[in-house]
């Protein structure tokens, strides 16, 4: 219990005094993530939309590939994208392990799946009425797409959350690829199993609550778009 | 509302941009000018804190950035059969002399030891405080009490192992467990469940204050000597390692600035060193 205290006390004073390690790790992992992210989104929904609709040979191979990838343990990428840039790997000479890059890298793969499936799902659920009035109107592709994408907005931010939840938690992946490097790849996630092995048990703490204050703060920017009406 | 929306995701996505490019033109600077270079080493100096106050020094010095990778030994030497590291900082004699033998490692050097003790609950259940440590364990393996091992293959396993052979014990009495964790995280584990385990002083020490259950039991065996030896990786066998800061780090280790500084190292902090030094005696 006196832990528990003296445990948030320290969270707190580190917090208002701006501890520079925490800010640099904050920031990091602010970059990364969201990097990580738009990233996945840019690839992902994309994907997600072809896959809902267009028919085309080896669709429901991919798509269940693509459900099947959001239960991708993260370790399980972790190592994968470990043995790709080992120096006696196939991408070894860009010398990418050890970097932020490399944490990005494996987010995108833990993410990716999660985005694409969930784009899918919200876009399969739009009412057949709908694309069949649409398609009446005679709209250009990209007309016809945007429309689409803006019925299946809900769905879609909730995929968006989705991924990012999944790369603001993810510990085992970032922590093999990126090597926990103070000033370099040291997120909050990899900071916190680090500072409880070394017994700071308050700095983990204080780490703990500035990961969810960020989880708080995206998801909530990302609700209130989801919810606000759509402006024609 | 829209827009501005927008405008927030762009704002961020150039800056995550902006901030991906930087990370790796510097690395590409480092790359090009070789001064960067991988320390592979074990939980227990780094969690000591010794490496964040020998390391920037020598980056400063050579100009380089080291990234150090801080992995039980066992690990940290796979890693340097592979390459994949430039220097090794660890503490598993035998299994680095295979190394050095197979030719991946050269130029291994005698940095400091300091020294394993075996805890156990206060109230010393198996009665091991009179014994030395190969009888101690056949005690607790005739007791049957719970006893933790790391089961990592790190330098501290290596060493716990090495012990059970001797004392011919095995570990198939059914309190023994094996965490797969690092130092600090099984002893937190053996502290919360009373049980013995083994460990070397630094972790102890840097700990102790969170380990009210445990007392040390045994210590001063010659057998809980803990070398720690400093290499290169091999420049030769593998393309990509950095044979030039690889060996400057060895050398650095061994200058009698750095060894003084690991003399006096912790004494602050916990009223004794928690390495000696021995490349100038």
């Amino acid at each position: 219990m006196e832990l528990i205290v003296s445990g948030l006390s320290e969270a707190f004073r580190m917090i208002i005094e701006l501890d520079r390690d925490i800010f640099d790790i904050t920031w990091l992992t602010l970059r990364v993530c969201i990097l990580a992210t738009l990233i996945s989104m840019i690839i992902g929904i994309p994907l997600g939309m072809l896959l809902a609709l267009k028919h085309f040979i080896g669709r429901r191979f991919l798509i269940v590939l693509a459900q099947a990838g959001m239960g991708l343990p993260p370790v399980v990428a972790g190592l994968w994208v470990t043995i790709f840039l080992w120096r006696s790997g196939p991408l070894g000479s860009i010398q990418w392990l050890f970097t932020p890059t490399a944490i990005v890298i494996a987010q995108v793969v833990v993410s990716l799946p999660i985005i694409i499936s969930l784009t899918y799902a919200a876009l399969q659920r739009l009412d057949p009425q709908l694309k069949k009035q649409l398609k009446a109107l005679g709209p250009t592709r990209l007309q016809y797409g945007w429309f689409l994408l803006r019925e299946a907005r809900f769905g879609i931010v909730a995929a968006v959350m989705a991924g990012l939840g999944r790369v603001l938690a993810e510990v085992g992946a970032a922590q093999m690829v990126g090597g926990n490097l103070l000033g370099d790849t040291r997120i909050l996630t990899t900071a916190m199993v680090m500072e409880v092995s070394r017994g700071n048990f308050d700095v983990a703490f204080a780490l703990s609550f500035i990961l969810m204050t960020i989880a708080f703060l995206i998801t909530f920017l990302l609700t209130y778009f989801q919810q606000r009406q759509v402006i024609r | 509302m829209k827009k501005s929306l927008l405008a927030i995701c762009s704002i961020l996505f150039l800056t995550a941009c902006q901030a991906e490019g930087e990370t790796t033109d510097s690395n590409e600077a480092n790359q090009n000018e070789m001064d960067e270079m991988i320390l592979a080493t074990t939980t227990s100096t780094y969690d000591s804190g010794l490496l964040d106050e020998l390391v920037p020094q020598f980056e400063d010095e050579e100009n380089v950035n080291v990234k150090i990778i801080a992995v039980g030994t066992g690990q940290a030497l796979e890693m340097g059969e592979r390459g994949e590291a430039d220097s090794l900082l660890v503490h598993a004699p035998d299994a680095e002399k295979e190394l050095v033998e197979g030719g991946s490692a050269i130029n291994r050097q005698y940095v400091m030891y300091n020294d394993f003790v075996f805890l156990g609950p206060e109230e010393d259940p198996a009665n091991v405080s009179d014994l030395d440590i190969a009888e101690g364990f056949q005690a607790i393996h005739e007791a049957d009490v719970p006893f933790f091992s790391r089961g990592d293959d790190s330098g501290t396993h290596k060493k716990e192992r090495s012990i059970l052979e001797k004392a011919d014990v095995e570990t198939d009495f059914s309190n023994y467990e094996e965490s797969g964790q690092g130092m600090g995280d099984t002893l937190r584990i053996a502290a919360e469940r009373a049980g013995y385990i083994l460990t070397d002083r630094g972790t102890y020490l840097s700990l102790e204050e969170q380990l009210e259950t445990l007392d040390i039991v045994i210590e001063g065996d010659e057998v809980l000597e803990n070398p720690y030896h400093v290499m290169q990786v091999n420049p030769d066998e593998f393309d990509m390692v950095n044979g030039e800061k690889g060996e400057a780090f060895v050398e650095f280790l061994l200058t009698e600035e750095i060894q003084d500084i690991i003399e006096v190292f912790g004494t602050e902090e916990y009223g004794e060193p928690l390495f000696f030094p021995v490349a100038n005696e």
